[in-house]
């Protein structure tokens, strides 16, 4: 375990650095592509923290889909015009920077200052556990304890998709999304697309039924899925599905609506909103999961994808 | 000092910087990037309580409550974060520009802007 603490800082040097360079690299395509090593790199930090579940969530989605939102984005707009964008003064910069850093001073404060011994809720999570049939306190958190958040947030994707959807142009309503449109893809990224996504599934089916027992789950299991679906749709191997397509938009609430509707079961048989009848918690459970993650990585595959465009007046595709 | 104190101030840190980058930088694309970066110190404190939480006695490295607030806040900075980028690309589209300032009337050491 020596060798732990070297880790640790080493390992906060280089994000810190790495966000440094972030905020401070004038091309918006270089602070991207750091943004993707900065996932990579809180996903270590966050198994340095104990936090297995958190760390494949932040690599797949915060570093990989993250990461190519902003890259696609960056080499969509034009370069910024310096003579258009005007820095802030240096007084004003550096008024924002010490404001900036006493924020920070006071987190650094709260953190040091943290009550000892630290409260928790590992032994009450633990407690109950064997009452849900699974192993993993954070999916027990997610989908017992505190199910009606889940709930919430998979609404929320719903929403979101929703919103995104909103900002098409008028003419363009009804088309497919095209933001991952790209020039013609190179046969190595079609071999690619071509060899991948079975294994993909395969991790994905994996990750998602371990998630029980083991660090894993819906999300990061659908995360996965949607990048299988996005590389297919970069290739250009496959076109994504007109924004009108009904069987897309059942696809889209499926996981939402049966998560509702086991809900909404509980409060007949188990007396309780959310609440598992005695015994059935992990069927339950687990077909909750199955649904949400379908649900999930067709959202999160059409979020990436952008607004629908008009297929006519799409420059530069 | 333990990994949860140095890494609650690495994420102080992160959340100062990703605010200054958030007020200072003029491109939309940028704000975003910065916001991003000010949430991962957000969650990375989330991480540090939790770690403090942890409960040997029944094998936890950390207390998974706020473990699985990190992940419900993980997927829904994601999805607030793609709808801001189709709202900086909406904006490129429409106004053909991407700084977020209002058009000012051009001032002597300006150029003039079109109007269209």
């Amino acid at each position: 375990m020596s060798v732990g603490p070297l880790v640790d800082i080493g390992l906060a040097l280089l994000i810190l650095s790495l966000a440094v360079w972030i905020i401070a690299t004038r091309a918006t395509y270089r602070a991207a592509e750091g943004f993707v090593a900065y996932g990579l790199l809180a996903a270590l930090v966050w198994v340095r923290l104990g936090s297995v579940d958190v760390a494949l969530t932040e690599a797949a989605l915060g570093s990989g889909l993250t990461g190519l939102l902003l890259l696609r984005a960056a080499a969509r707009l034009p370069a910024d015009d310096p003579a258009e964008t005007s820095r802030p003064s240096p007084g004003l910069r550096l008024l924002v920077g010490v404001l900036s850093a006493l924020v920070a001073a006071g987190l650094a404060a709260v953190v040091l200052l943290l009550p000892e011994p630290a409260p928790s809720l590992a032994p009450a999570a633990m407690a109950s556990l064997p009452e849900t049939g699974l192993g993993n306190p954070v999916t027990g958190v997610l989908l017992a304890y505190r199910a009606v958040d889940t709930l919430g947030e998979s609404v929320v994707l719903v929403l979101a998709l929703a919103g995104l959807w909103s900002l098409a142009a008028d003419g363009a309503w009804g088309g497919r999304p095209a933001s991952l449109r790209s020039a013609p893809a190179g046969n190595a990224l079609r071999f690619l697309a071509q060899v991948l996504p079975p294994f993909g599934i395969l991790v994905a089916i994996h990750i998602f039924w371990i998630g029980a027992d083991y660090p894993g789950g819906k999300f990061q299991a659908a995360t996965i899925l949607a990048a299988m679906w996005v590389l297919v749709l970069v290739a250009g191997l496959r076109q994504p599905p007109p924004v009108t397509s009904r069987r897309m938009r059942w696809l889209v609430v499926f996981g939402s609506l049966a998560f509702l509707a086991i809900g909404l079961a509980g409060i007949g048989l188990a007396d309780a909103f959310l609440a598992y009848p005695d015994g059935w918690a992990k069927p339950l459970i687990l077909v909750i999961e199955a649904t949400l993650t379908l649900s999930i990585a067709v959202i999160l595959g059409l979020l990436l994808a952008g607004p629908p465009a008009d297929d006519r007046s799409e420059p530069g595709s | 000092m333990s990994e949860a104190t140095l890494f609650g101030l690495c994420a102080a840190a992160l959340v100062g910087l990703g605010l200054y980058g958030l007020v200072c930088h003029p491109g939309a694309l940028r704000k975003i990037l910065a916001f991003n970066l000010l949430g991962s110190g957000v969650f990375l404190l989330f991480g540090v309580v939790a770690r403090r939480g942890a409960d040997p006695a029944s094998g936890l490295g950390g207390d998974p409550v706020p473990q699985a607030l990190v992940i419900t806040g993980l997927v829904v900075a994601f999805a607030a974060t793609a709808i801001a980028v189709a709202l900086v690309l909406r904006l490129a589209a429409t106004l053909g520009r991407t700084g977020l300032e209002p058009e000012r009337p051009a001032g002597p050491d300006r150029k003039p802007e079109d109007r269209s």
